[in-house]
């Protein structure tokens, strides 16, 4: 009998060999483990990958919830607080985080400057005297609290703010309201609009002290005739006049009406009152005035989510392209894999460049970038699956089911699929780190510009720090910590599930 | 292996001359800033685009394109970067010095040191020493190269003060201050590259140790340091050394972040600059460049397999890389 002919036996014919009888060797002694829990129990021996899992869902989640619960936003700034240094309130009782700096070798000058300020100067560890050209000049190292060191600032308020603002002061017993400089006694030129020197200084700016070494006062004065005709007003906290009979001014009435104080006030009190809470910044303020914590975790959070829908679309391309070429293979896969090969030496960051100079501007930044991993992305998981199904395609269990009369669509989806699907979705889950890294490479090249009012990236606040990379590091220190961690951690995820989903380990543990 | 070779070479040029189609209808598609000037200069602008050629049909463009690439190398010229209409190619001529030396540097740092750790993890493998050198591929790996950029940046330039933090400006390629001063990105560059060659040689040295040719080796006498220097570590190059082969080639292509941070005039650099003023005959040429690079250093390194193992064969059907 020829081998087409099998098809015409009459079905009739065919009897069943055994039906009733007892079969011994179906029943397994053992309860079965599926390939998936297979994989998982592979995966949690290996602590290292376990670990850094648990990192990127640290990641992941503080992505997420410090936008959402945190008391600043990206478009929140304050230019006052600019590169104000990392501080925690818990943690600063332990002296670290605390907000503060070193400066060393700072000059008299600076040092008179900082030390009239209150709360500026935390500590001065050492003073030294250099004579050069028959001079002789004092420099120090001091500690300096980066947020106490904004100091004084000139406030505009309308009337019923001043009032509020004088209200609370009663209430609470703090004092917001300096009084005001008298800027005919400022001597130094470079002072002039400085609201910060409130104290008697030579032309210099070096301060001139009293007997005591305490700082001499050059408060504005007013004498009780021009308190009700001047335009300005005084109010003293504690209502006393001076020695010479005269009051210390602290509001002038800048409009005619009357309705528009200018107020001297200590900043760092200010921004309690309007925001009732102390001026912090766990990770520290950038260049901008921004809180870097929230901008991280927004930019991350950008990043994610790009990364994310890159791997899942990639994932699915990829899918489909190889199971395509690896299941018909021949002629097709010919094709298909010249295509691939093609597309596979266009460098990325050409393609994404000319994508984001075309579509940046018609679809969104976001849009165009996506499109541009997309585009060459899932070539990679297009190989593998391609790998996979030509590894599966030739065994003998889809050669049962073909005999069985099972369609393309069954053998794919039934048969080969699932056991191909772990390697596959492994190399999808590493693109996300390539897409972490290439989004915040294009930014940082401003290749990209992720950076709006309400949005910013990874990339773009790791240019932003390079600029003050000598001086304030910690601008750049959380965003290239949080990148490198990433990186590290989702290298090591990856290594742990490739190695827990390939079968020639299973069961080499025992 | 000619034919192999001679199939991998005419690929390659329809591959670069497919992509190169690619990016000349795309480029030439986008808004040209030089021809479509603001400001109601119609008559002026209707001129430059005839004069530019710019009002033929695409195709003719690129034929004219294609004309001049072949019988002349003449890529265009530049039209937004200083000095305006210079020949793209002599531009980029001028800063591949500076991508070199960078990148010659970082391997001269990466390659012996890549190959000296992996062998040594290979020799202790499963001990501490080989347990650290892990840990250590691992972190180098994974850190992309700008993080090490500002480290070295912040601790051995700004802190220690070793090494100038930006390169020197100049063309005295070879004097002492400018190969002092690119030794910080050289360093940066190299940290990857170090790791790579370290994981591969460690783990194609722990293979061929573990063979039975080796145990044939140590049978017929062979010290374990004889069987393992004439043996195990020949075996072990066999695909070290395509490897290294393709990273010399890449060299060429440099890192553009690395080229940034260090302000380094070097062909990335020229790649960022060109993008963010337009220039796209400059864009083009140093699109192609890249695209070139990667596929030399792809096809040189399949081949060069062939010359150092005999073992392998190649031309029949496909090859099996994925």
């Amino acid at each position: 009998m020829k081998i087409d002919e099998i098809s015409k036996i009459d079905p009739k014919k065919f009897t069943f060999v055994q039906k009733d009888s007892k079969l011994h060797d179906t029943k397994f002694d053992t309860k079965p483990i599926g390939y998936f829990k297979d994989a998982w129990y592979r995966f949690s021996r290996n602590k290292g990958s376990v670990i850094a899992a648990v990192i990127i869902l640290c990641l992941l989640i503080f992505a997420i919830v410090v936008p959402i619960f945190s008391k600043f936003n990206v478009a929140y700034f304050d230019t006052r607080y600019s590169y104000a240094m990392p501080k925690s309130k818990f943690l600063s009782k332990f002296g670290i985080l605390d907000g503060t700096k070193e400066f060393k070798g700072l000059n008299q000058q600076s040092y008179d400057y900082y030390n009239a300020i209150p709360g500026a100067v935390t500590k001065v560890y050492n003073s030294y005297e250099v004579t050069d050209s028959g001079r002789t000049n004092t420099y120090y190292d001091i500690r300096m609290d980066s947020y106490a060191k904004v100091g004084f600032a000139t406030l505009t308020l309308t009337k019923d703010e001043y009032e509020k603002l004088v209200a609370y002061e009663k209430e609470t017993g703090t004092q917001v309201v300096y009084p005001i400089v008298d800027k005919k006694k400022i001597s130094s030129p470079s002072y002039e609009t400085d609201v910060n020197v409130w104290y008697k200084h030579d032309t210099k700016g070096k301060a001139k002290l009293d007997d005591n070494g305490n700082y001499i006062n050059i408060f504005q004065t007013a004498t009780e005739d021009n308190i009700s005709t001047g335009n300005f007003m005084t109010v003293n906290n504690d209502g006393t006049l001076n020695d010479q009979g005269e009051y210390t001014v602290k509001r002038y009435i800048t409009k005619n009406d009357g309705n528009t104080y200018e107020v001297r006030a200590l900043y760092s009190e200010y921004y309690k009152y309007i925001h009732g809470f102390e001026a912090c910044f766990l990770f520290g303020v950038d260049s901008f005035g921004k809180d870097i914590l929230v901008c991280l975790a927004s930019g991350a959070r950008l990043s994610f989510i790009l990364a994310f829908s890159v791997s899942i679309i990639n994932f699915i391309l990829g899918l489909i392209y190889g199971s395509i070429e690896g299941y018909y293979g021949g002629k097709i896969d010919l094709v298909m894999e010249r295509i691939v090969e093609i597309l596979y030496d266009i460098p990325f960051i050409v393609m994404a460049t000319l994508f984001q100079i075309y579509f940046a501007r018609k679809v969104g930044v976001l849009p165009s970038l996506l499109f541009s991993f997309v585009l060459t992305g899932w070539i990679g998981i297009a190989g593998r699956t391609r790998t996979q199904f030509y590894r599966y395609k030739g065994q003998e269990y889809v050669f049962a089911a073909r005999t069985l009369g099972a369609r393309d669509r069954r053998i794919i989806f039934r048969h080969i699929l699932p056991n191909a699907l772990g390697t596959i979705i492994t190399s999808a889950v590493l693109l996300i780190p390539g897409v972490i890294n290439s989004e915040s490479v294009l930014s940082f090249l401003g290749i990209v510009s992720l950076q709006t009012s309400t949005t910013t990236s990874v990339g773009t606040m790791l240019a932003n720090g390079q600029s003050t990379l000598s001086t304030y590091p910690h601008v750049i220190f959380f965003p290239a910590l949080f990148i490198s961690l990433l990186m590290i951690c989702f290298n090591m995820f990856g290594n742990g599930l490739r190695d827990a989903f390939n079968p020639s380990l299973r069961g080499s543990e025992g | 292996m000619p034919k192999y070779i001679a199939k991998r070479i005419c690929l390659m040029f329809v591959s670069f001359f497919v992509i190169m189609t690619i990016y000349f209808v795309l480029v030439r598609l986008l808004p040209n800033p030089n021809v479509e000037v603001q400001g109601g200069y119609a008559q002026q602008v209707a001129e430059m685009r005839e004069a530019w050629g710019y009002n033929k049909p695409i195709m003719v463009q690129y034929g004219i394109f294609l004309k001049r690439v072949f019988t002349e190398f003449n890529w265009g010229v530049t039209t937004a970067i200083a000095p305006k209409y210079t020949s793209v190619i002599s531009i980029i001529g001028q800063k591949l010095p500076a991508t070199l030396l960078v990148n010659i540097l970082s391997l001269v740092v990466s390659i012996p040191l890549g190959i000296l750790f992996g062998i040594y993890a290979a020799l202790k493998k499963n001990k501490w020493q080989d347990q650290v050198i892990s840990v250590v591929i691992m972190l180098l790996i994974s850190v992309p190269s700008y993080v090490y950029a500002f480290l070295v940046q912040y601790f051995l330039g700004f802190k220690l003060g070793w090494f100038p933090i930006v390169m020197k400006s100049g063309t005295d390629w070879l004097s002492p201050a400018m190969i002092k001063s690119v030794i910080l990105p050289a360093l940066s560059l190299s940290f990857g590259t170090m790791a790579g060659l370290m994981r591969y040689t460690r783990a194609e040295l722990t293979e061929t140790l573990t063979s039975e040719y080796m145990l044939l080796a140590r049978t017929k006498g062979l010290t374990g340091a004889q069987a393992t220097m004439h043996h195990a570590l020949r075996n072990a190059m066999v695909p070290i050394l395509p490897m290294i082969l393709g990273e010399i080639i890449g060299i060429l292509g440099g890192a553009m972040i690395i080229e940034q941070i260090f302000a380094i005039p070097g062909v990335g650099k020229l790649f960022v600059i060109s993008i963010t003023v337009r220039d796209y005959d400059m864009f083009l040429a140093i699109g192609m460049f890249y695209t070139f690079i990667g596929l030399a250093a792809g096809i040189l390194t399949d081949i060069s397999y062939g010359f150092i193992d005999p073992r392998i064969r190649m031309g029949g059907g496909k090859n099996n890389e994925n």
